[in-house]
Parts: structure tokens; C-alpha cells; sequence
């Protein structure tokens, strides 16, 4: 057989006018951490086009389960949530068996960091992290709970929405995505320097997860619907054509 | 009017903030909840190839060292394989060598390090052979979206003068934001500059 090339299909060009530039200066701390160059746009190769995987044994049974991963004496103090949603492609298609890390703050928002220093108490049950793996068609989900407000060091009274982190793997190094899950009606979202770093207030949308009724566990936790997008992929093959394709 | 074509926009990516340890890392945040950590190794030690390590420091506009910076890197084993389904040579790949890592700060220092193999030359487009690199993603308080780059490595200057990612960066001077120095047999020091000075090449891949 001939040295065969990698089958490389590459990604959809990301739309950074829908992402938050990297100077932002209403959120202060990205003034001395942003390049000032023009990022080099780079045609994907093997090595962006392929990323780490997963299995099931790098999980234990109740790491999507925030109520339960760092119980100690009992269930942690809060609102009890489920978080679920599906991972997409920006062509739709489901992105099964990819990683889903969250990380929050608990109840009165604080978080359980030693760097992190706010007078809310650390709540003793409540780790504030948890992963998972998407099922074969691109489903997740976590039972915790809400997490609460917090102040910060931006402007002096600056506080953020209730938000929990998300990180996400897709199946390729050129898809790597954090952001952050948002609450429907929480009136800090449209005060947040952070969220305001994000120019389009759809996009904001698109990271506010709305009230679900139907998934919630009556008389148990109520559920909210977070769908996460990642970056489509073109389905044909570029140049490096092989024989018989 | 025409028809719609339904394409999903990829959600916005917003900044990992100061606690990221905490879902990605929570040994490092002072706790501990998983069995496993992911991403401690990068390369077992069954998987074949020349033991390096790789220290450095991610510095701001400032020229102050980002403590609390979280990086991500992703390579290639010793014979230029990525152990991904996508890669024709994958079933070759050690079983001990995943590949990527993640790698956390001295939270007093900026300084983070660590150890893999090095990587072997990998194909790149149109027929052309990548000089080794490690990719890396950066993300932390501050950075909005995480950022990339690559890191080459000082000693394959051969290597490093015909590869066609180096290549690319119009400003010669500016290449060599991407090559790590060798400090000693197996050690690199590679320096992320976010601004200003000596700006490290990020791309938009």
C-alpha cells in the first residue's frame, strides 16, 4: 500500500466576531492578557484535526453527580438542579462519547479553591465539580445545585450571574471549548463585564439554559437545558483525495 | 427570501476564570474527588522514545508570570503517531502513551513543567513533513478564549527550518517565539508571551 495521507476534513473557520475578542477591557484582567498580533490563521493538519479520547474507565459511578461526588455527612445545601442538554456540531449532528467537565461555586458562592477567599462559607458536602461522557447521541447530564451569585474585583461591585464552567473536548484539539452555562432570569446576565464580553446578545442567549419542566424530578430537583455547539466539520474531502474516493 | 440553511452557531466561548483547577484539575484547587485525574500523563513509562521535559513560564503585558494559567498540550508519540482514530498509523501507538496532558502552575511562581517523549515528525498537507511540535491551549482568568499555539524544539533546527507551520510566519524573528531552548540534554524552556514584546505566535486554526 501506498504511504497513505491522513484523511484530513477539516473544520468550519470559527466565527470570532460571535466570540469574545481578547481585549476586552471592561473585563479588566484581559487588558494585560491578550495578544495584540493578529492571531496566524492555520490550515488544519493531523495534528489539530485529531485530539484525545476517552473511556469509560477513566470515570468513576458518581462523577456526574455533585449532590453525591464529596457528600460527607449528607446531601450539599442548595437548590437542587439536573443539568442536561445534548453536544452538537454546528451541522447538528450529535457529538457522542466526548468529555463534559463542569466546575461551580455552591450555594452562597463560594468556591472550594484556595485561592478563592470570598466570607461565604465552604459548604463541608459540596466539592462543586464534576464529568461525564456523552451517550451515542450526544447526551449528558448532572444533578447539583444552583449555584449562588458572587462579588468579584472588576469594578468594585461588580457581581457575576450564577454560572457554572463547561468544558468541553469534541473529538479534535481544533474543538476545545470552555464557556459558561447561564440561568434563565437571573437579572446579573446582562450586568456581567464577562458575559458582556460576548458582542452578541444571541450568543448570550444561546449560554442562558432554560427552565425545564419536563425533565425535572417532581418533588425532588427541578432541571435546566443546556446544549452546547461546537464547531461543524465539512464532510468531504479536501485535496489529498484518495485513490478510488 | 432563500431557503435557511439551519447551521447551529458554535456556543461562545467564555473565559475558564481563576478557578478552573476546580473542574479540570481539583488536586491542584486542594481537594481531592476523583479516582483519576485526567491528563497527569502524557506519555506511561512503556511508551518508547526520548524522555524529555518541558518547564516554563507564561508571561503577561506586564512581563509578570501568569500564575493562575492552565495549559493543555497535545503531541505526537516518537514515530510522528497521534493515538486518535484519524490517524492511519494509531494502532501503532504505545498503549501507555495518551498524548495529552494538563499541566498546572506553581501558584507562587507562574512556573509549570513536564514530562512526556519527544515527539516524532508528522505529516503535514500537500505531502509535507511537520518538523516534532507540541500543541498547546491555554486558557485562564483573563484570556477569553483559549489560545493556541506550538511549541518546536531548538536542537531540530533542520527540521524546524523546513516546516511548513514555521514557514507560514512572514516575520523570521517572529518564528522563533516557537521554539523552546534547551537548557540541558532533555530540557526545554519554552516562554508564552501573551503580549507586547517577543509576543508569542497564536494561531486561528
Amino acid at each position: 500500500m501506498r504511504n497513505r495521507e491522513p484523511k484530513l476534513a477539516e473544520f468550519y473557520q470559527r466565527d470570532r466576531d460571535w466570540h469574545p475578542a481578547a481585549y476586552t477591557p471592561i473585563y479588566k484582567t484581559s487588558v494585560a492578557r491578550s495578544p495584540q498580533q493578529a492571531l496566524l490563521s492555520l490550515d488544519e493538519t493531523i495534528s489539530e484535526i485529531t485530539g484525545p479520547t476517552f473511556g469509560h474507565n477513566d470515570f468513576g459511578a458518581l462523577d456526574h453527580d455533585l449532590l453525591k461526588n464529596y457528600a460527607k455527612t449528607g446531601d450539599p445545601v442548595g437548590e437542587r438542579i439536573i443539568v442536561h442538554g445534548r453536544v452538537l456540531d454546528e451541522s447538528g449532528r450529535p457529538v457522542p462519547n466526548t468529555l463534559v467537565e463542569i466546575w461551580q461555586a455552591n450555594a452562597g458562592g463560594r468556591y472550594r479553591h484556595k485561592k478563592d477567599v470570598y466570607f461565604a462559607p465552604i459548604d463541608p458536602n459540596f466539592g462543586g465539580c464534576g464529568r461525564t461522557l456523552t451517550d451515542a447521541n450526544g447526551y449528558y447530564f448532572f444533578r447539583t445545585i444552583k449555584p449562588g451569585p458572587y462579588p468579584w474585583r472588576n469594578y468594585l461591585n461588580s457581581w457575576r450571574p450564577a454560572h457554572i464552567h463547561v468544558s468541553v473536548f469534541g473529538t479534535a484539539f481544533s474543538q476545545r471549548l470552555i464557556t459558561q452555562m447561564y440561568f434563565e432570569g437571573d437579572p446579573l446576565i446582562p450586568l456581567c463585564p464577562i458575559v458582556k464580553t460576548i458582542p452578541d446578545p444571541k450568543a448570550v442567549e444561546q449560554l442562558t439554559a432554560a427552565l425545564d419542566l419536563n425533565a425535572a424530578i417532581p418533588q425532588d430537583s427541578i432541571a435546566y437545558k443546556f446544549d452546547i455547539v461546537l464547531r461543524g466539520r465539512r464532510s468531504t474531502l479536501f485535496e489529498n483525495r484518495l485513490e478510488g474516493n | 427570501m432563500v431557503q435557511k440553511l439551519d447551521y447551529l452557531k458554535e456556543s461562545a466561548s467564555q473565559t475558564a476564570g481563576p478557578y478552573v483547577h476546580i473542574g479540570l484539575a481539583p488536586g491542584a484547587a486542594g481537594f481531592d474527588i476523583y479516582e483519576k485525574q485526567l491528563g497527569e500523563v502524557i506519555a506511561g513509562p512503556k511508551t518508547p522514545g526520548e524522555r524529555i521535559r518541558v518547564e516554563g513560564l507564561v508571561i503577561d503585558g506586564t512581563g509578570a508570570p501568569v500564575k493562575d494559567v492552565l495549559l493543555e498540550v497535545w503531541q505526537a508519540d516518537a514515530s510522528g503517531a497521534y493515538p486518535h482514530p484519524e490517524d492511519p498509523r494509531s494502532a501503532n501507538v504505545s498503549s501507555d502513551f495518551r498524548g495529552w496532558g494538563r499541566v498546572i502552575t506553581d501558584f507562587d511562581t507562574g512556573l509549570w513543567s513536564f514530562e512526556t517523549v519527544k515527539p516524532g515528525a508528522v505529516p503535514g498537507r500537500n505531502g509535507t513533513t511537520q518538523a516534532p511540535h507540541i500543541l498547546f491551549w491555554l486558557v485562564s482568568r483573563g484570556i477569553n478564549i483559549g489560545l493556541q499555539t506550538r511549541m518546536y524544539f531548538e536542537d531540530l533546527a533542520d527540521a524546524n527550518a523546513k516546516d511548513p507551520v514555521l514557514n507560514m510566519i512572514e516575520l523570521v524573528a517572529r518564528r522563533e517565539t516557537l521554539v523552546a531552548k534547551q537548557t540541558e540534554k532533555g530540557v526545554y524552556r519554552f516562554e508564552i508571551r501573551l503580549q507586547g514584546d517577543g509576543e508569542t505566535v497564536f494561531f486561528d486554526v
